[in-house]
């Protein structure tokens, strides 16, 4: 059979096994038939004011073993990049287009991999740091929500060994559930290939639980919120 | 007594016998226990919340067709290519297929029990692919050329100093016995796989029917990795994975992690709504969603054991069980262990073969407790029982039965074969936990209690005299 062809065939057969499998009521109601409306009230608590969600972003941020900074400019940012730069000895960093990034880089006299127009695999590996804007800053968890449109596609965020997140205050929100609720009126039908949260530097307790930083993505992650 | 349930037997009765073993389990579980209490206590109600995520997992399975097909048809709609595959051989051909068509050498694999499930490295390795798991607990047990011991942390058995002998031995490291370079070590084998792979293969923990997206949970990035640099992408998503909204994602991937990881998020969770899209700058040009039946309709068509196609395979009810701590989770024998492996696997493999799992349980009812989808997994077990005695009992056992009922409705027969239990009871020691002594299953590790000197009805007929 032609696989097109074999595969409709194969969506009839599972949907049909579904449908005759659903003809039988269930049997044992032990929880609510109706999904709830809400969740939210369940889920870790969450300030209603900047400065609590702020705190609470710290707090889960520095718990994660990931640096937080708050920098009053872009010229903060810029000379706290400047120092990175210095102790940890960079040569080249990956980025991509946008206001920010373009803006710290500038203040930054290293070799630039670009990623917005597609790149050599080897460059971007061999950067030392990543250098990104985002979506939004979860204060619930302290992640930060990256996109293939904010972030300069799928690898900048996870290939280099050291990635530096830059965001407005505007950015922050409470919870998990505004985050994602943006991104849909944000993007609309017109969602990027990939989101994703990052929650603290790579990591693995596969040897004996015991945590390891760095597993296959960055060793370190730095957030530098600008106001 | 068939193949699977000897196995599981033998294999029990020696990992059990092995404290070393138990302690190592209990040692690694014990940091999970602390970091997981301490994150479900930051839920405003952990309670609440596990009755919120059932609720919205039965109401996927129970319209399980509408929203797979809404699913389907969004991520084909973004260029994604999405098979249907009713059972483990068609998904594994269909991967074939594909792998040889796009002349593909090698392939980097993230975590996928349901590509353990369907023994698709098995496969791909006859058929002349180099396939290398990329998480570093599966890339141990590969290795090792072993299963995965456990659902979340498969290389949980092991110590730093197997570790090391491994990697020195297959690898050509330096021994080491520092977790932190071992890591590395593993980190810089699997780049160059990383940046060389001609196909990526993920599992996916959530499939979102209202966007089209699948959801992947890890820690080390390794995911994101074989999602990111080859150029075809295939998932394999059980047809249970389903879940409505996007939105959903915040109530389910903090109880993911914190049920199964004791994080209250883990490092990357990651949302893949199609192929590289127009303007993007990477990401695979290909990308292909398998969607896997292979029994799952079996479960769905029993009504009392259907809400098990809830679970969303965080491996809490292994953690906490009594019997999967001492057995270990290798003597299963199966691709899912512990309580939920017992439950779903009669389903997936046939109840015949796989029943003795039903008996692997206290009946203590910790999984049920543990479980953030409230299945009911020890009375499924108890129905499992069941399902197994009404359709196959076996002669003797009946025969067994019969015997003992008939005994046991009759007084003086029944008085009869106490008083002959009575009088050979002293001669039992002559045949303690041999073949000869008809309580072997108890004796061989056990003592028999000694009989009272008289009988409850003689005790009663002589008081009644008093």
């Amino acid at each position: 059979m032609e696989p097109e062809k074999k595969n409709m065939t194969n969506r009839e057969i599972i949907l049909g096994r579904i449908r005759e499998a659903l003809k039988s009521p269930e049997a044992v109601h032990e929880v609510p038939v109706d999904p709830p409306s809400s969740f939210k009230q369940w889920l870790p608590p969450v300030g209603d004011s900047l400065e609590e969600q702020m705190d609470l972003f710290r707090s889960n941020v520095e718990d994660l073993r990931a640096d937080f900074k708050l920098c009053a400019s872009l010229d903060e940012a810029i000379r706290c990049l400047q120092a990175m730069a210095v102790e940890y000895d960079w040569k080249k960093i990956g980025l991509h287009r946008g206001v920010l990034t373009e803006t710290v880089a500038r203040g930054l006299d290293l070799v630039k991999v670009m990623t917005d127009e597609g790149y050599v695999l080897a460059d971007l590996e061999s950067c030392d740091a990543a250098l990104t804007g985002c979506d939004a800053l979860i204060a619930q968890t302290g992640s930060v929500l990256v996109s293939s449109t904010t972030s300069g596609g799928r690898a900048l965020s996870v290939l280099p060994p050291h990635h530096i997140v830059l965001a407005r205050e505007n950015q922050l929100v409470p919870n998990l559930t505004v985050a994602l609720e943006r991104a849909q009126e944000k993007y609309g039908d017109q969602y990027p290939s990939f989101l994703s949260l990052i929650t603290g530097p790579s990591r693995t307790g596969d040897i004996e639980r015991i945590l390891v930083l760095g597993a296959h993505g960055p060793k370190r992650l730095t957030i530098l919120l600008v106001r | 007594m068939n193949p699977h349930a000897k196995q599981f037997n033998a294999a029990a009765r020696s990992t059990t016998a092995d404290l070393h073993h138990r302690e190592w389990i209990q040692k690694a579980l014990g940091g999970y226990y602390a970091k997981r209490d301490e994150n479900k206590d930051r839920f405003q109600s952990w309670s609440s919340a596990r009755t919120a995520a059932a609720a919205i997992k039965q109401e996927a399975i129970t319209h399980l067709d509408r929203y797979l097909v809404e699913f389907a048809d969004r991520l084909e709609a973004r260029g994604a290519k999405v098979f249907w595959a009713p059972d483990a051989q068609e998904a594994r051909d269909y991967i074939v297929r594909l792998a040889r068509e796009k002349q593909v050498r090698s392939i980097i694999k993230s975590k996928s029990m349901t590509s353990e499930e369907i023994h698709l490295n098995d496969t791909l390795e006859r058929e002349g692919f180099e396939v290398v798991e990329s998480d570093l607990g599966e890339y141990i047990v590969q290795l090792r050329k072993e299963a995965p011991y456990h659902l979340v942390f498969p290389a949980m058995h092991l110590n730093r100093g197997q570790i090391s002998d491994l990697f020195q031995d297959k690898l050509g490291s330096k021994p080491t016995n520092n977790p932190g370079d071992l890591t590395m070590i593993a980190r810089n084998v699997m780049r160059r796989k990383f940046c060389e792979a001609d196909m990526g293969i993920s599992g996916a923990n959530f499939a979102i029917a209202e966007t089209g997206m699948i959801s992947i949970t890890e820690n080390e990035g390794n995911a994101r990795l074989t999602t990111s640099l080859p150029p075809i992408h295939v998932a394999i998503v059980g047809i249970e994975k389903v879940l409505p909204k996007l939105t959903d994602l915040a109530l389910f991937l903090p109880m993911l992690s914190t049920a199964g990881a004791g994080q209250l998020l883990t490092c990357y969770n990651t949302f893949y709504g199609g192929p590289r899209q127009p303007g993007e700058p990477d990401g695979p040009r290909e990308f292909h969603v398998v969607l896997l039946d292979n029994g799952r309709t079996r479960l769905l068509a029993d009504a009392e054991q259907r809400n098990a196609l809830r679970c969303i395979r965080c491996g809490a009810c292994l953690n906490v069980c009594p019997v999967y701590k001492n057995v270990g989770g290798h003597s299963y024998g199966t691709t899912y262990q512990g309580p939920i492996g017992s439950v779903i696997t009669p389903h997936l493999r046939g109840l015949r073969d796989w029943k003795h799992l039903s008996q692997a349980s206290s009946l203590c009812g910790a999984c049920t407790e543990a479980c953030p989808v409230k299945i009911d997994l020890h009375h499924h077990l108890l129905r499992n029982r069941r399902n197994a005695v009404t359709s196959q009992t076996s002669v003797p056992e009946k025969l067994l039965y019969q015997g003992f009922a008939f005994v046991m409705r009759r007084p003086e027969f029944y008085r009869l074969a106490a008083g002959i239990a009575r009088l050979l009871r002293p001669m039992q020691w002559l045949v303690q936990g041999t073949w000869l002594d008809p309580l072997r299953p108890w004796t061989k590790t056990r003592s028999f209690p000694a009989f009272a000197a008289k009988s409850f009805r003689e005790q009663w007929n002589q008081r009644k005299k008093t």
